[in-house]
């Protein structure tokens, strides 16, 4: 510990952690932009100033030395920060004033009492319109995070800056718009924007429209994570449960029915289980890679098209999708509904979600999707009293749901649900500990082992592309790998709600595995209505019916 | 290191094609496997690579405090003038390129500016005009 003053006051910081930490921990409240949690201070904003000998110094940049003196709230602090503010401002135009929007910047802005742009702006950028990510260099301000996220943390090296001084911009390469070259639309750089510069693609309009229309029969589905992380929109501290308010406020939005993905996670697994266990009889290709996160096979595809030669890649598709095809083949003809009045509303923690429902060969079996964030929009948008809710149960012709499904939510889960179910269907035997605490956890990658009829079965699960990409290394070591994108998996996804914080995705975590251990059915092949939808209409897993409802092909992308 | 093997493989084509094309920066991307972002990056932020194609002189007048109290601002002005592009861009017939640069060493003869990398110090209106009838 190494001891400093502050303000003539005495503390002790940690000498491991910079100023702006120690600072923060400390209880002092420190205005800043372009540091975030686990990434390379980059001192862009200079908005953390501090004074220590009279000088100005970035407090994100800077570690404790023995008897600093630092000050924080001098006249000459303060001037420089509201001027670092407003330099910042024109980049960030007054739009946000004008639209009453709550970045980290608007709050800066507001805390430090500016109240208008004395400065004009600048830049005119034409708006990226993707798909799934939107770009709006006009809003940005430089701080360097998504470049950084992009770079470092997801390895897909989609944007960086270039340019110098005053043309310093962020882009993908060649000016390109990011539809047109190999972002994996994972949105984690919407999730380190403190200014709103990267954002979704909305389609709440479109969903709102298709609400109103009385010949629709509007179905909507809701991820795994979703329940532990909507709350948090309407206040409620971070891991809260939701699951019962979740579906009372989507029926009071006008869906007539409310689905579980869950139940898709379900049948993923009676997939992806089946599909494994039959790699083991004929003694591969190994290792299998599983394949519910979209952003991970965007980046298959691009950078490491060698294992769709391979056949290392399950050729399961996501739940949300494998659930949209059910309600279009199955639950439609069953209800005498026509298949063209159905409208499948996904709400998914994920932006590459929403690039994956326009794939061509998954035929648009998910008409929409909307992010977190977006659903909280809609339940906002018809006024609900979302925290007074009573609790309501999912429409149960395709809402039943096991512990296997719940977990897919977090990193880990995949594996650990798909071995569930592998286990007891290639040996016939009940598992005594259904728990694998081996793959649970923050960690980047996790391994372990599991023996199966005589044979040790080594799995491995990544989080986070840069990880994937050290896994992928190793690769021939394990039998099979789980792989998300987003670091901790689906909790910290691209369209959970912001800002972002280590501890929050932490508290949603334990609130998926909590929900795991409430439910009294926690292996896939238990599912009552899984089951039944192998009885009635599948056959078996990995039947001729099955591989054309739930199976999918992948290409080869170029970079 | 893998910055010093980007820049010289940057010089290279610079040299080579005069600007560094897509297609090129797809090649260093092959052969090196720098992403190409980074490569578009490093491009932009050196003046004396180009990322798009350049006329066949290449004119870069010193803007740098000694060249700028003798008026080379003036001069860059009769420039836009008289080629009717901006700094950085290139006329439609493809023979002048304009940009201004920072300190070309040539301080004692100020203003100066480089034409095809060649210094012409000095510089008046009337001496530009003369150089640039010289350039066919």
């Amino acid at each position: 510990m190494t001891k400093v003053k502050v303000d003539n006051k005495e503390f002790e910081f940690d000498p491991n952690k910079n100023l702006l930490i120690n600072l923060k921990e400390n209880g002092f409240n420190i205005p800043h932009l372009c540091y975030q949690e686990g990434l390379h201070p980059e001192a862009r904003c200079r908005l953390c100033v501090v004074e220590i000998d009279k000088k100005l110094i970035t407090s994100c940049s800077h570690y404790p030395k023995e008897g600093m003196e630092i000050k924080t709230k001098t006249k000459k602090v303060k001037r420089a920060r509201k001027v670092n503010a407003e330099l910042l401002m024109p980049e960030h135009m007054d739009k946000c004033f004008r639209e009453n929007k709550h970045h980290d910047l608007c709050n800066i802005i507001s805390d430090l009492g500016l109240k208008k742009v004395r400065f004009n702006p600048k830049k005119k950028y034409k708006v990226d319109l993707g798909a799934a990510v939107i770009r709006d260099d006009n809003l940005c301000i430089n701080c360097g995070r998504c470049v950084q996220v992009c770079s470092d943390i997801q390895a897909t090296y989609a944007i960086d800056f270039a340019g110098r001084a005053h043309h310093e911009h962020v882009t993908p390469y060649y000016e390109k718009d990011l539809p047109e070259m190999y972002c994996t639309k994972c949105g984690q750089c919407i999730a380190a924007c403190p200014v709103g510069a990267i954002s979704e693609r909305e389609h709440l309009k479109e969903v709102l429209k298709v609400l109103k229309d009385k010949n629709k029969h509007v179905i909507v589905q809701t991820a795994p994570s979703i329940r532990a992380s909507l709350g948090e929109e309407f206040g409620m501290p971070p891991g809260t449960l939701v699951t019962g308010k979740m579906v009372a406020a989507l029926r009071k939005c006008g869906f007539d029915k409310v689905f579980d993905t869950n139940l898709g996670a379900d049948m993923t697994i009676m997939e992806e289980a089946s599909e494994f266990l039959e790699r083991a009889k004929k003694g591969g290709p190994f290792p299998m890679i599983t394949t519910c996160c979209p952003a991970w096979i965007k980046f298959m595809e691009h950078f490491h098209h060698e294992l769709i030669k391979g056949k290392n890649m399950s050729s399961c598709k996501s739940p949300h999708e494998m659930l949209g095809n059910l309600i279009k083949n199955y639950y439609a003809p069953n209800n005498k509904i026509k298949k063209k009045d159905i409208i499948v509303v996904s709400i998914m923690p994920c932006t590459a979600k929403k690039f994956e429902s326009t794939r061509p060969e998954l035929a648009s079996d998910v008409n929409y999707v909307l992010t977190n964030r977006e659903a909280a929009l809609l339940i906002k948008h018809f006024n609900i009293d979302f925290v007074n809710l009573p609790d309501e149960n999912f429409d149960p012709a395709l809402g039943i749901s096991t512990g296997a499904g719940a977990v897919f939510g977090a990193t880990g889960g995949v594996m650990e649900a798909a071995l569930r179910t592998a286990y007891e269907l290639g040996t016939g035997k009940q598992l005594t500990k259904i728990e694998f605490d081996q793959i649970r956890g923050m960690e980047s990658i996790k391994e372990g082992s599991m023996i199966v009829n005589g044979i040790e079965i080594k799995f491995a699960v990544a989080n986070g592309l840069s990880n994937a990409e050290k896994l992928l290394k190793i690769k021939d070591r394990y039998h099979f790998i789980e792989i998300m994108a987003c670091p901790g998996g689906c909790i910290n996804g691209g369209g959970q709600p912001l800002p972002y914080s280590k501890n929050k995705v932490q508290a949603r975590m334990n609130a998926i595995y909590e929900e795991d251990a409430r439910l009294p059915l926690r292996k896939s092949h238990e599912n009552p209505v899984v089951q039944k939808i192998y009885k009635d209409c599948l056959g078996k897993p990995l039947s001729k019916k099955a591989h054309k409802c739930l199976h999918t092909h992948y290409y080869k992308r170029k970079l | 290191m893998q910055d010093i093997i980007l820049l010289n493989e940057l010089r290279k084509v610079q040299d080579k094609e005069g600007y560094v094309s897509e297609k090129s920066a797809r090649k260093i991307n092959k052969k090196t496997g720098i992403p190409l972002s980074r490569i578009y990056a490093a491009a932009t932020f050196y003046a004396k690579i180009h990322t798009e194609p350049q006329g066949k002189y290449v004119i870069e007048v010193c803007n740098s405090p000694s060249c700028y109290l003798n008026g080379s601002l003036n001069l860059i002005k009769y420039l836009v003038r008289k080629l009717k592009i901006k700094s950085g861009q290139t006329t439609k017939d493809k023979k002048f390129s304009l940009h201004i640069s920072s300190c070309i060493g040539c301080c004692d003869e100020a203003p100066a500016m480089l034409l095809n990398d060649k210094p012409y110090t000095k510089l008046t209106k009337e001496k530009i005009d003369e150089i640039l009838k010289k350039c066919k």
